[in-house]
């Protein structure tokens, strides 16, 4: 895939460098540092206490749990804890900024280093630096269209808990980023520490793109904030890429500045408030004392963590001897790998087959219906027990693929098992030779200018009479059988 | 190191203040005589010594995630300048 | 039975009994000194005087103590300090900027005294933000000592905490709330005559408490003798869960620790202390407080504290520095002052350069440029080593001696228009109490003699942290000693 990792210029090609900061809403009831409800969508200014309004002589206490989602989140990016962090102030002025600075972990992150291996499609796989990740606050939101000349204020959203999870620059395409984000969110939502819903915001991206020559130092990057998914998040770097390559090639210089992205016409623009040069002054806040943790207690969090998407991918691909593309689709949801892994169970004995032929169902028919009427797993009208019984009659011989997929839209209609219905349409599969070759042998004599042509070297014309034998027979003849079993007629076998 | 006018000037504007041009005569006699005050620091050997955040004081105590506090929008703006619609009014912020 | 004008002589440990022995109801007591307040409102002490309020109160406590359940400060009038936060009531911390909030909440060392049963006659004017150690900079006037020199020249009360020290002084309170950052309790009690106790950092909640420099605030009260200051700290005191630097050591029980005399205890003598510009009737009355403990049986320890020239350029960098960022709150939009701007910045400048006076737009500046990039490392960093440097000090000096006598400030109460212009000889008053504050050392100033002018001088006790007691227990030796005569009995 080398054309994904260069771009192609007029002088040639350009190498991209792409760094990602999420910001994830920490799962939690209440606040990093007030007891304040999280809730999504209440009404104005209702979940705001006097510590989130910055009211004064107000002081934060945190939120434990926020704590821990932080550590199990930092276990499920492989990454190291740091059993004593604390907490700096980030000092700028805003008009959701209540205090005039955000309290965050600017110089002791509570985790380190880490690593996330993101798949891609032509099935390799690559592994993206983790800096860091780090405990701070959320901000107000400032609504702008109530009023023409005025900003509305709503302060729900202040004090939120959030992770900042910072990459390294490691990733060289949109795929790349993208892979990141979808591997991302699997861990969070399978950890359950961030609902992962980037359309609510609880999971927003700023993106640090710059290109360079092959080989060349970094170029000078562009910041753009608050991508909230993953298409924007794609459009955001193609053109990011098209505006740095075109400058740079008509020999002009790229600031280092901070864009927004326009999801309407799909571009990046400069933001105006934040042209000033910022120095937002960080310092420990005296507030609170450095935030430790108890190497035994860090310890239970980790030994009680649930399978993380990764590993459940290498026992799939151990256990089932699947490829790594299908084991990787399957584990970006929990409740996918569960329907995928209570079907296996249903089934009267798993093979490697089998596996493969389950999740080319679930990833196939069952993913195409659930798109298709804007369903998800958890409403799907097909369980896992009745999907392994569908399987069953394929593996059995009992219907052939084709006749399978008519089942399975009965299945999605009526919710009635497969056997059911194979036994209420006739459409159990035909293999028995005495009822085939007959059909067969009426077709060929239907048609003996096309045999002769077939035996003098038209072989293209064999699939015509496996057509014709299976339309007579409404598609359920085995067709396995109807190839053998013409063959020797046709006197090639 | 001695603050000059501009000095001064992008201090007060990174703390919103703002200051009139003899304001800023003024402050700046005052800034410059107190940081050649603190400026005596350097005297002192600090190469082994680890900053003191603050008073030393057992380690950060944490609370229990339960929704206890918040749900009271009257008590959070009535002290507010300007209110519209349950929100604090600001001029118009160009993002 | 006393007369009803000597209700105001009374300590607090004395007006508890006369309400005991029904000598005079809670009711009569707050009367008397609605009427004082009245009577020397020129001192301008309060910011807020609050008469309805406290005599509402006044008559809750007397049926409490009908009922005997009357609590420690059961009916006990106090000024408190415009930057606790009082539900309901105006809450400025002496600024403009402030100036009409009402806070929506208690913070948690007056709800502790509200507990307590105590009356609140009025919020007590101090320096702005607690900025200053004269009580000069509040935007509501200043407050005059009520002691005088022969030159009749009208006298600062000290601060910041120059309100709560006059009121306590004058009998205008029985006793007060005061906050200490860098000496804002203990230097103007040493200037008013009054006793001053500063807790250990995280012994009194910072919940509510308008904040200064949050590394470095520390509530505490002043008071008209020893056993009143051990009294309101007992109420005031405790661990609280909605601060995160509250200590959850166990509080003793302070007024224990009183009477039982300076015997074997070691006491420090900081020879560091002895700073330029010391007045000389200073330096012979810290002689003679040193002589009193020896005479009491405790010994005398020269000791060392050589990082104390330092103290003060540390303090001007740290407490700068975490105001500018504390205070950018205030910015007209959730409360307080607005001043109108057509852009959002335009309104925040507006609104902090009419909302905050001339000293702390000096601090927020100092403080901005200290954390500033390219600074931060030269100043606030550098700054915070030398505070631990200073603490170590302090640490090892206690491997020696019980506890450290040393002077609370260089001079005597000085005249308001004697006031240095140049902010750094301003700041050099602090120079004896900035050091255990950096330290978070629990301190005592206690009056112990009088100037040349004839204006009270106190004595400081430094101890461990959080050993209120032997600085308690000292400091009621020194008064003993001293028997000084305080403003209301001359």
């Amino acid at each position: 895939m080398s054309d994904q990792y260069f771009y192609e210029g007029a002088s040639g090609p350009w190498e991209l460098v792409i760094g990602l900061e999420v910001h994830a809403q920490i799962n939690s009831k209440s606040k990093l540092f007030s007891g304040a409800a999280t809730a999504f969508g209440a009404e104005p200014n209702t979940q705001v206490s006097f510590m989130d309004a910055a009211m004064p002589g107000m002081l934060p206490v945190i939120n434990s749990h926020c704590v821990e989602q932080a550590v199990k989140t930092g276990f499920g990016l492989n990454a190291e804890i740091n059993l004593i962090s604390s907490f700096d102030r980030k000092n700028y002025f805003y008009a959701d900024l209540p205090s005039g600075y955000q309290i965050t972990q600017f110089t002791r992150p509570i985790v380190g280093k880490g690593y996330l291996d993101v798949e891609l499609e032509d099935g390799s796989s690559r592994r993206i630096g983790i800096t860091r990740l780090h405990l701070e606050q959320d901000a107000g939101k400032s609504v702008h269209d109530q009023h023409p000349d005025k900003s509305y204020i709503d302060l729900n959203r202040a004090g939120v808990g959030l992770m900042e999870i910072v990459s390294e620059p490691d990733m060289r395409s949109a795929e790349e980023a993208a892979a990141y984000v979808k591997k991302l969110r699997a861990i969070v939502r399978c950890l359950g520490t961030c609902d992962g819903n980037m359309d609510q915001g609880s999971m927003r991206v700023d993106i640090n793109v710059s290109v360079r020559k092959p080989g060349a130092p970094l170029g000078t990057r562009a910041e753009i904030k608050n991508v909230n998914s993953i298409k924007f998040l794609t459009q955001a770097v193609h053109y990011e890429v098209d505006r740095q390559v075109s400058l740079l090639e008509a020999g002009e210089e790229i600031l280092q500045e901070t864009r927004l992205f326009d999801a309407a016409q799909g571009i990046t623009r400069s933001m105006r408030s934040k042209e000033h040069a910022h120095d937002y002054r960080y310092f420990p806040d005296p507030d609170l004392p450095p935030l430790v943790l108890e190497k035994a207690w860090v310890e239970t969090l980790r030994t009680n963590l649930p399978e993380l998407p990764d590993a459940k991918k290498d026992r799939l691909m151990e256990e089932y001897e699947l490829p790594l593309y299908d084991a990787a689709l399957l584990v970006t949801e929990t409740e996918i790998a569960s329907y995928y892994e209570e079907t296996l169970q249903a089934l009267e004995a798993v093979t490697p087959k089998g596996a493969k032929l389950v999740a080319n169902w679930l990833l196939g028919e069952v993913f195409g219906a659930l798109n298709r009427d804007g369903k998800t797993l958890e409403d799907c009208p097909i369980t896992p027990g009745a999907l392994a019984g569908l399987v069953m009659e394929i593996q059995k011989d009992v219907i052939s693929g084709k006749i399978a997929k008519d089942v399975f839209s009965m299945m999605w209609e009526t919710g009635k098992s497969a056997p059911a219905l194979i036994a209420e349409h006739g459409l159990q599969q035909v293999s028995d030779d005495g009822a085939i070759i007959p059909i067969i042998d009426k077709v060929l004599a239907d048609n003996p200018q096309m045999v002769e042509e077939y035996r003098q070297g038209k072989d293209k014309l064999f699939g015509f009479f496996v057509g014709q034998v299976m339309k007579i027979m409404a598609g359920k003849a085995n067709p396995e059988l109807v190839n053998k079993l013409l063959r020797e007629r046709l006197g090639t076998a | 190191m001695s603050l000059d006018q501009t000095a001064v000037k992008r201090i007060a504007t990174l703390a919103r203040l703002k200051m009139t041009p003899e304001h800023i005569t003024a402050m700046q006699q005052d800034l410059n005589r107190i940081l050649s005050f603190i400026e005596q620091l350097g005297e002192v050997d600090t190469s082994e010594v680890e900053a003191m955040v603050g008073v030393e004081l057992p380690a950060m105590p944490m609370r229990e995630d339960s929704v206890d506090d918040g749900d009271d929008v009257k008590k959070i703006l009535a002290n507010a300048p300007s209110v519209a619609s349950d929100m604090f009014v600001v001029p118009k912020v160009v993002e | 039975m006393p007369n009803k004008n000597s209700l105001i002589h009374l300590s607090l440990a004395q007006a508890r009994e006369g309400l005991d022995k029904k000598d005079f109801s809670a009711l009569e007591l707050t009367e008397a000194y609605l009427k004082e307040m009245e009577a020397q409102r020129d001192l301008n002490a309060y910011i807020l005087e609050l008469p309805e309020h406290a005599l509402e109160a006044a008559r809750e406590s007397d049926k409490r103590l009908a009922k005997k359940e009357g609590g420690l400060l059961e009916g006990m009038p106090l000024a408190i300090k415009d930057l606790f936060c009082t539900e309901g009531i105006q809450t400025t911390s002496a600024s403009h900027i402030l100036e009409g909030f009402k806070p929506p909440y208690e913070s948690t060392v007056t709800q502790n005294l509200k507990k307590a049963g105590a009356v609140f006659l009025g919020k007590a004017n101090m320096d702005q933000f607690a900025m200053g150690s004269t009580t000069t900079t509040s935007y509501y006037g200043n407050t005059l000592n009520p002691w005088q020199r022969a030159d009749g020249k009208a006298l600062t009360p000290g601060g910041s905490s120059g309100g709560s020290s006059a009121a306590v002084a004058a009998g205008i309170a029985i006793a007060a709330t005061g906050s200490d950052t860098g000496g804002s309790i203990r230097q103007p009690a040493a200037f008013t005559g009054t006793v001053g106790l500063k807790p250990t950092y995280g012994r009194c909640s910072r919940w509510g408490m308008i904040a200064f420099a949050c590394s470095l605030d520390q509530a505490g009260p002043i008071t008209r003798n020893v056993r009143d200051a051990a009294l309101m700290l007992q109420v005031m005191a405790g661990h609280d869960p909605k601060d995160s630097t509250s200590s959850t050591r166990e509080l003793p029980l302070f007024e224990a620790a009183l009477g039982k005399g300076v015997k074997g205890l070691k006491v420090g003598i900081p020879k560091e202390y002895y700073v330029d510009g010391l007045d000389p009737t200073i330096t012979q009355l810290w002689e003679r407080g040193a002589q009193w403990l020896r005479e009491a049986g405790a010994e005398i320890v020269e000791i060392n504290l050589p990082h104390t020239k330092y103290s003060l350029p540390t303090y001007y960098v740290v407490a700068p520095a975490e105001a500018s960022s504390t205070l950018a709150r205030y910015d007209g939009v959730r409360y307080g002052l607005r001043v109108k701007g057509d852009s959002l910045d335009e309104m925040y400048e507006n609104t902090r350069s009419e909302g905050f006076g001339a000293e702390v737009q000096r601090r927020i500046l100092i403080g901005t440029y200290v954390l500033s990039a390219g600074y931060y490392d030269a100043y606030y960093l550098k700054a915070q080593k030398v505070r631990a440097l200073i603490a170590r000090d302090f640490h090892q000096a206690f491997q020696k001696v019980d506890v450290i006598l040393a002077p609370t400030t260089p001079s005597a109460a000085f005249a308001i228009d004697e006031k240095p212009t140049d902010p750094v000889v301003m700041y050099l008053n602090d120079a004896l109490t900035v050091p255990a504050s950096l330290a978070g050392l629990p301190c005592l100033s206690v009056p112990a003699g009088l100037s040349a002018e004839g204006l009270p001088l106190g004595l400081q006790l430094i101890g461990p942290a959080f050993d209120e007691e032997v600085i308690l227990r000292v400091g009621q030796v020194l008064e003993d000693a001293a028997a000084f005569k305080p403003f209301l009995e001359r």
